[in-house]
């Protein structure tokens, strides 16, 4: 058995070690938000957040989380989140929405770090996430709408 | 064979496929409530709808969302006549019904010029529609859902509204027509007033009215308005079920590794380390389906162990007929085909042979364009239970008809025992119009006594194992005379037909004689050519080949919407003028295609940089789906010879817009998906193997190469027309003929690859 911190609780997992985080929460705890794209770390489907960071969850052994918090889509909170989810409600951003959980996962992992990111840095941060459905723009302008407003000037 | 046979050969094959002649009623699609089964605490009005006490209006489904908002859009089209609020509208996925079934798409793929309105055409649609009623398929695609369901799904908004007034008169002791409804309550003059909750059990006992006036435009609440997405919170929780999330007691997981070479078999395997490996509980063989290639499958407790084992499998495999086959080869072999051949003339008009010696200058080229995979974010995957001679299936499918008939097929029961559930599909693109894998799930799932399977393929076999885009090649003749102007025009392209073998392994049909979506976007074009032949020949190729989004138009767009260009510039006339002198007689193109030249500042100088980037424009207009899309397209190449697209401007009209946001979204997506294409998409075959396998080498466009997007709708009332494939054709060629005005390297084949021109140092 090997405990894992999975979005606030504690939890054993009796699985090999070497078998990637990603069908850990999918195969295991039944936790189906986070998505199997690729399994390469290509397609960024599978975003989790690692204290914070993201990864790509289909190439993260189980035995590489270690003590660090792991973070899925179903335990995304706080007010980056909620802005997020409401920006991309109002741009209406979805389409299949098969990517959108790891979308969501790598724009929140970014506000956090970058309030205010420009369009190179959205460029960056967003660059492993994969739409099929071509939701680029609409992503790229919830993001700005998302992020904290700028200070008023008074 | 003239149109005339062909005509008459495709309706008597559709009339084959069914159980039936007969006409439905007139009111046919409209259901009644014992279309759909029962739910304590609600009763339904008709087969499209089910309203609960406690006052949720439940909106029948028949169409699968992929991504094109279309749940949105039908819910809509309903709740708008039931006066319905939007708030206590949700959806549900319809059972198989006849009702259904796709009358739009069938009726589409008819091979007509669109300029043809003659008694053929309309007695060819007519009959097909009424053969198509009764025994077609409920089917997502070709564009078609919100031309199919735009007065069926109106008509039972409209039919229950009416029942629920009735129901309230009633109880009243009122005329009808004193009654009003709105936001979901039913009023009266008097003051009283009731909410569809409170009016439903008695609502529900009355009879269906089949002819209930529908709205005019200018009552519409909701239809014409910009509506979001309505299955918006659960995609964003994580929460809403895709076909890969299906979870179910008791469920197993499958791993298939199919043969490399494309429609191989198994020849022998050694399950032994496999079978050893933790939670293995089946090694099986299963043959190719649809199409489909042979190869063997590992039933485990998780995934994963599935995924491990299937790779410890020892397989020999027979490498089968096309274990020689090269893809460069073949598309070699289609252009060395047109050396010879004429192919079947889709259009003809005039004597293109006089016209073009009477020429004063000749414009010849070829085009290429390469097979591609469809990449849908969600893998392929199905869930198959298989009981006490009955089936459950849960899947992502454009076509729970075929998938049934295939689950059926492959369990040895009849398709009244299989049930389908469809699923959120996460992408379809086409791909999911193929139903391989539902019968090779439903294979696999016969040896797990009567356990539920989830067939999950890896992304691997997801991109070797597709039905392509068919590769395709087309050659040109263009004739102007001394001032310019066009005299004639010949094209002829040369690849796959991908409809005969799906109707042969579907409906056991011969195969029909000719496939519309070969010429499409060819042939069907409004440009009025002095003298045109326009034709393709059909070459058989053993590659699995389906729809992918847009299908033919997704590369005889490229071929004639450049070609037109090189002509323009041959006759030394702006692309948007020649073009426009050709639409003298086609107002609404000639009209997308003067809106997109002034909102994209056609004409007016790029802004200059001084970073040794070129820069350049370029303009397409395409009709498919009913729908007419011109899109200009900015480039920039950089001193480095890297192409960047940096804006596109995109003018759609497709008819009255329902829905102006889904449609912004679908123009929006249909470029990127397109882009990637032109950009990136090619799947190359060698020794009958495909050698693209995942995201890494299978590029598509990524968040920092997306361009700039406007988008513009023109304002119509005619019919709804097509609104996910449309705007797909016209970005490889904006983007070729940008190129061309930004470097003078006219690109030919797809992938668009800039060469390295003069060093710029």
């Amino acid at each position: 058995m090997i405990a894992i911190t999975l979005n606030g609780a504690t939890v054993s997992i009796n699985a090999a070690p070497d078998t990637p985080l990603l069908w850990v929460l999918r195969g295991e705890l039944h936790l189906h938000g986070t998505k199997f794209g690729c399994g390469i770390g290509s397609c960024g489907a599978c975003t989790v957040h690692l204290d914070g960071v993201p990864v790509r969850a289909c190439v993260t052994p189980l035995s590489a989380v270690g003590a660090r918090v792991v973070t899925t889509i179903e335990g995304l909170h706080g007010p980056e989140a909620d802005r997020l989810v409401a920006a991309w409600t109002h741009v209406d951003v979805v389409q299949c929405g098969y990517c959108q959980p790891g979308q969501l996962m790598s724009a929140c992992a970014l506000l956090r770090a970058t309030p205010q990111p420009n369009d190179a840095e959205i460029d960056r941060a967003m660059s492993g996430n994969l739409c099929r459905c071509g939701a680029y723009s609409r992503i790229r302008a919830a993001i700005h709408r998302a992020a904290v407003p700028a200070p008023s000037a008074d | 064979m003239n149109r005339r046979t062909f005509v008459i050969r495709t309706v008597a094959a559709a009339g084959a496929l069914g159980i039936g002649w007969s006409l439905l009623p007139p009111r046919g699609r409209l259901g009644d409530r014992d279309t759909l089964p029962a739910k304590p605490g609600e009763a339904a009005l008709n087969g499209w709808v089910r309203i609960g006490t406690d006052n949720h209006v439940t909106v029948i489904m028949s169409k699968s969302e992929m991504g094109q908002g279309i749940h949105t859009t039908l819910a809509m089209l309903l709740a708008d006549e039931l006066d319905a609020d939007w708030s206590q509208v949700r959806t549900e996925m319809s059972p198989q019904r006849a009702i259904y079934n796709n009358i739009a798409t069938v009726v589409d793929g008819l091979p007509f010029h669109p300029d043809d309105d003659g008694l053929i055409r309309r007695t060819a649609e007519w009959m097909t529609a009424k053969v198509i009623r009764d025994s077609g398929l409920m089917l997502t695609g070709g564009s078609s859902s919100t031309k199919d369901l735009w007065l069926p799904m109106r008509q039972a908004g409209a039919s229950a509204r009416a029942m629920l007034v009735r129901a309230a008169a009633d109880a009243w002791q009122v005329p009808a027509a004193d009654i009003t409804v709105a936001k979901g309550v039913v009023q009266h003059a008097s003051g009283r007033r009731a909410t569809f909750g409170e009016l439903i059990a008695a609502a529900a006992l009355l009879p269906v009215p089949g002819d209930a006036p529908l709205k005019t435009a200018a009552q519409f609440q909701l239809i014409g308005t910009p509506m979001r997405r309505i299955e918006n919170a659960t995609k964003l929780a994580g929460t809403a079920t895709f076909g890969i999330d299906v979870a179910l007691p008791g469920m197993r997981y499958a791993s298939v590794v199919m043969c490399p070479t494309l429609g191989g078999t198994v020849q022998s395997f050694d399950a032994g380390a496999a079978t050893a490996m933790p939670g293995v509980l089946h090694v099986v063989q299963v043959d190719g389906y649809h199409g489909g290639t042979a190869g063997v499958a590992v039933v485990a407790d998780t995934p994963w162990h599935a995924m491990m084992a299937v790779n410890a499998v020892k397989v020999t495999w027979n490498h089968g007929a096309m274990a020689d086959l090269s893809s460069a080869q073949e598309i070699d072999r289609l252009a060395k085909v047109l050396d010879t051949a004429d192919g079947h003339a889709y259009y003809s008009h005039g004597d293109v042979d006089m016209a073009l010696q009477s020429a004063a200058t000749r414009i010849e080229a070829e085009y290429r364009a390469p097979y591609l995979a469809h990449a849908a974010m969600e893998p392929i995957n199905c869930t198959v239970q298989f009981a006490n001679g009955r089936a459950t299936v849960w899947a992502s499918t454009q076509v729970p008809g075929l998938a049934r008939r295939a689950a059926a097929r492959a369990l040895g029961i009849s398709d009244g025992d299989v049930d389908v559930q469809v699923q959120f599909l996460g992408g379809g693109f086409g791909r999911r119009l193929v139903v391989d894998f539902v019968g090779q799930a439903a294979a696999i799932a016969k040896v797990a006594n009567g356990a539920p399977v989830q067939v999950i393929w890896s992304r691997e076999q997801d991109l070797r194992h597709d039905f392509y885009r068919p590769a395709c090649v087309a050659r040109f003749t263009a004739g102007i005379d001394d001032a310019g102007r066009l005299l004639a025009w010949r094209n002829t392209s040369a690849g796959q037909a991908l409809l005969p073998p799906i109707l042969r392994r579907l409906f056991d049909l011969p195969g029909i004689p000719l496939d519309k979506t070969t010429s499409e976007g060819a042939f069907d074009q409004a440009y009025e050519y002095p003298a045109a032949r326009i034709a393709h020949e059909t070459v058989p190729l053993p590659v699995p080949v389906g729809f992918w989004r847009a299908v033919g138009h997704s590369h005889q767009a490229f071929f004639t919407e450049s070609f037109i260009d090189e002509v323009a510039h041959m006759a030394r006339q702006d692309p948007v003028a020649f073009r426009l002198a050709l639409l003298t007689k086609h107002p609404r193109h000639a009209r997308v295609l003067q809106r997109v030249a002034a909102l994209s500042g056609w004409g007016t100088p790029m802004e200059p940089l001084s970073d040794g980037s070129r820069t350049g424009r370029g303009v397409a207009l395409h009709s498919s789906f009913g729908s007419v899309v011109a899109q200009v397209a900015e480039v920039r190449v950089d001193a480095a010879h890297v192409l960047h697209v940096t804006r596109v401007v995109c003018v759609i009209d497709c008819g009255f817009p329902v829905n102006p946001n889904m449609i912004r979204q679908q123009v929006e997506g249909g470029i990127v998906f397109g882009l990637s294409a032109a950009l990136h998409g090619e799947i190359t075959i060698e020794k009958g193997q495909v050698q693209q396998g995942n995201f890494n080498d299978y590029q598509a466009v990524r968040m920092a190469g997306t361009p700039v997007i406007e988008v513009e709708i023109i304002p119509s009332t005619e019919h709804p027309e097509g609104v996910g494939e449309p705007p797909l054709p016209p970005i490889a060629p904006a983007v070729a003929n940008a190129i061309f005005a930004a470097t003078n390297q006219r690109l030919r084949p797809l992938p668009l690859r800039l060469a390295r021109i003069e060093s710029t140092a």
